[in-house]
């Protein structure tokens, strides 16, 4: 379902969204720092980062909430800046679902309809389709607080799609539901925007949540962006050390390029120790390595292979999560390395213990040469 | 659950019989059938009936509702204004000042109040009556108002506003169509304290008041100077009454608010 969809390669492309080197100041506090972002219609578009990174900020800026102190915000090519949230042809789902508490689930959806005065029966009707899309036709008399939390959520939901918003913004849609719930719920969020075609912009703190939903991620911290990848692209090829190493685990090494042939680098730690790196530098240039811990090997023995990276060390501390093991591994140099094994096979994990001598090796190929 | 010893409720029936005692005693000599106020004659709801046809007290009674419903309807309106700009526009210049000034009325001596209130009137060549006491009623109740609905307010979820706007609905719809029946309790319990309020009044009434304007409260006591007459029992326990209901369904509002499902948030 993702696969094939690329507007923002295809350069004929016009984005439905542009953000241009917007900047938002909160006193001394500058959220959104000359931020420059396309988001192109029909995509599935995540804002991850840490709190107060100014990726809520972001949402608010399009919603209308908020005023940009710079730069503009284009919507279809124009600029929205002074249009009031209640003339734009967005619709946000709040954090909180801000449901209407003193009105029943059908008065909630029909509300943003009943803004635009369309006729009751149209309003009926789309009411009616908005419920059934959520699946809650049978909760329509409810008032909000006679409701579980995902079904509040699936009102929320219904609630800020019965406009048909050209984008809708969701702030951290899932976080008020447990575990099992919020990855259902994450399918079903996927399911919805595919079939209905409609832009999303969500926010999210949880890589997991956005690495699975989004067609696009864009990092965010203190008000920059620090990469717009597909999920694959991020995890697999992050262009600096801070998001290689804010997107899941990764083991980073501080070396410098001795030499370059063909498309490999040689990289040298304080201590000697020489890697072959896959990547493109300069010599005696300062470099990192980045290798995440399941393309690690662990083994009892040295490697056999000629070519491979690999150091030797001890184990120090087994993490067993079940599906797979994560080994810390302290190195001569005193370093940590860490390395995950699937426990493909029932008892498997207990083939390493703690301070036993292992061997840890990784093809070139596996690692990632970071400049920065 | 604490013990009710033999101590608790001695304080207690000495605590309540010191509070209720002398209202007590004149709602049952209202019931008096003697002539004389202090001569117990046997149960009698004659001086309800002699009330009814007292042209003055009626006139002041009417007065009173009207003085009350008036005042405290400005009021309502002015102290939620204050109450929405002391807790939405956050910080700004004089927000100390302004607070401070709100709340001033409420510490203020009545006697002091009055009399500032008639300088004003007579300054500013105004004929004193139905409006002058309506005004300073206004002024002296709005500040009970602001508290109810400030209290109510700081706890509102702004988001939900944002939601309205989000939807299509501009500022001043939303004010009405979501802000407001969410703040309705409190509004409505700052009203029925100003309207009790107003009706209690005297030492304020009596300073701005005009020929043509005796409100119930003036009235009585000017009654009571001359010896008191029986009816004026009747009279009082009637306004005891009023008042009472307006107090305990005013509580009952702001507790029913507090309750109030989805306010705020989780």
């Amino acid at each position: 379902m993702k696969r094939g969809f690329a507007p923002w390669a295809d350069p004929s492309q016009q984005p439905l969204v542009r953000f241009d080197a917007v900047t938002k100041r909160f006193g001394d506090v500058t959220a959104v720092d000359r931020l420059s972002l396309d988001i192109y219609e029909r995509e599935f578009f995540a804002l991850l980062g840490p709190s107060g990174c100014g990726k809520t900020t972001l949402l608010r800026l399009l919603a209308g909430f908020e005023a940009a102190d710079a730069g503009a915000i284009l919507l279809e090519g124009r600029n929205i800046d002074g249009v009031p949230p209640y003339r734009r042809p967005v619709n946000m789902m709040f954090q909180s679902y801000a449901l209407f508490p003193h009105m029943t689930v059908a008065a909630n959806v029909a509300f943003g309809l009943k803004q635009d005065r369309l006729p009751k029966g149209e309003i009926n009707a789309r009411v009616a389709e908005m419920l059934a899309l959520v699946k809650l036709e049978r909760f329509a008399h409810r008032k909000p607080h006679q409701l579980s939390g995902g079904q509040r959520q699936r009102v929320a939901l219904a609630r800020s799609l019965a406009k048909h918003p050209k984008v809708l913004l969701l702030d951290e849609p899932l976080a008020a539901l447990d575990k099992k719930l919020r990855e259902e719920t994450q399918f079903e969020l996927m399911d919805l925007q595919a079939r209905l075609g409609t832009t999303f912009v969500i926010v999210t703190h949880d890589q997991e949540e956005a690495m699975t939903m989004a067609h696009r991620i864009a990092v965010m911290d203190h008000g920059h962006v620090k990469q717009v990848s597909p999920p694959a692209d991020l995890y697999e090829q992050p262009n600096s050390r801070w998001v290689a190493e804010f997107i899941g685990d990764i083991n980073i090494i501080e070396t410098v390029v001795v030499s370059q042939t063909g498309d490999h680098a040689v990289l040298e730690t304080a201590a000697g120790r020489r890697f072959s790196v896959g990547g493109v530098a300069d010599a005696g240039a300062q470099a990192f390595m980045a290798v995440r811990p399941e393309k690690i090997r662990i083994a009892l023995t040295p490697p056999l292979g000629g070519g491979l990276n690999h150091v030797a060390g001890r184990v120090v501390d087994i993490g067993y999560l079940g599906d797979m093991s994560i080994y810390k591994v302290r190195l001569d140099d005193g370093s940590v390395m860490r390395a995950s094994l699937a426990n493909a096979r029932r008892g498997s994990e207990r083939d390493i213990v703690p301070d036993q001598p292992v061997w840890l090796s990784w093809p070139p190929e596996a690692a990632l040469l970071l400049t920065k | 659950m604490r013990r009710l010893s033999v101590f608790n409720l001695t304080t207690l029936a000495f605590g309540l019989a010191f509070l209720y005692l002398p209202i007590a005693i004149l709602v049952i000599y209202s019931f008096n059938d003697s002539r004389l106020v202090t001569v117990w004659g046997g149960w009698s709801t004659r001086w309800y009936a002699v009330l009814l046809h007292d042209r003055d007290l009626l006139a002041a009674t009417l007065n009173s509702l009207a003085i009350a419903l008036a005042s405290a309807t400005l009021a309502t309106i002015l102290g939620t204004m204050a109450a929405l700009a002391l807790t939405r526009f956050g910080r700004f210049r004089g927000r100390m000042l302004l607070s401070a000034m709100v709340y001033a009325p409420l510490v203020m001596p009545e006697v002091i109040t009055g009399l500032s209130l008639l300088l004003l009137f007579v300054a500013a060549d105004v004929d004193r009556g139905f409006s002058t006491i309506t005004a300073s009623h206004t002024t002296l109740t709005m500040c009970f108002v602001t508290i109810v609905v400030q209290s109510r307010l700081v706890d509102f979820d702004r988001s939900l506003e944002e939601a309205a706007m989000d939807l299509g609905c501009p500022p001043l719809r939303t004010f009405f169509s979501v802000t407001l029946p969410l703040i309705a309790p409190a509004v409505a319990a700052g009203f029925l304290l100003a309207f009790s309020l107003s009706l209690d009044d005297l030492v304020i009434a009596s300073f701005t008041t005009g020929p043509g304007a005796t409100t119930l409260p003036i009235r009585i006591y000017s009654e009571v100077r001359l010896g008191v007459k029986p009816e004026i029992n009747a009279v009082c326990t009637v306004l005891v009454a009023v008042v009472a209901t307006a107090i305990v369904m005013a509580s009952l509002l702001s507790k029913r608010g507090a309750a109030a499902p989805g306010l705020p948030g989780r």
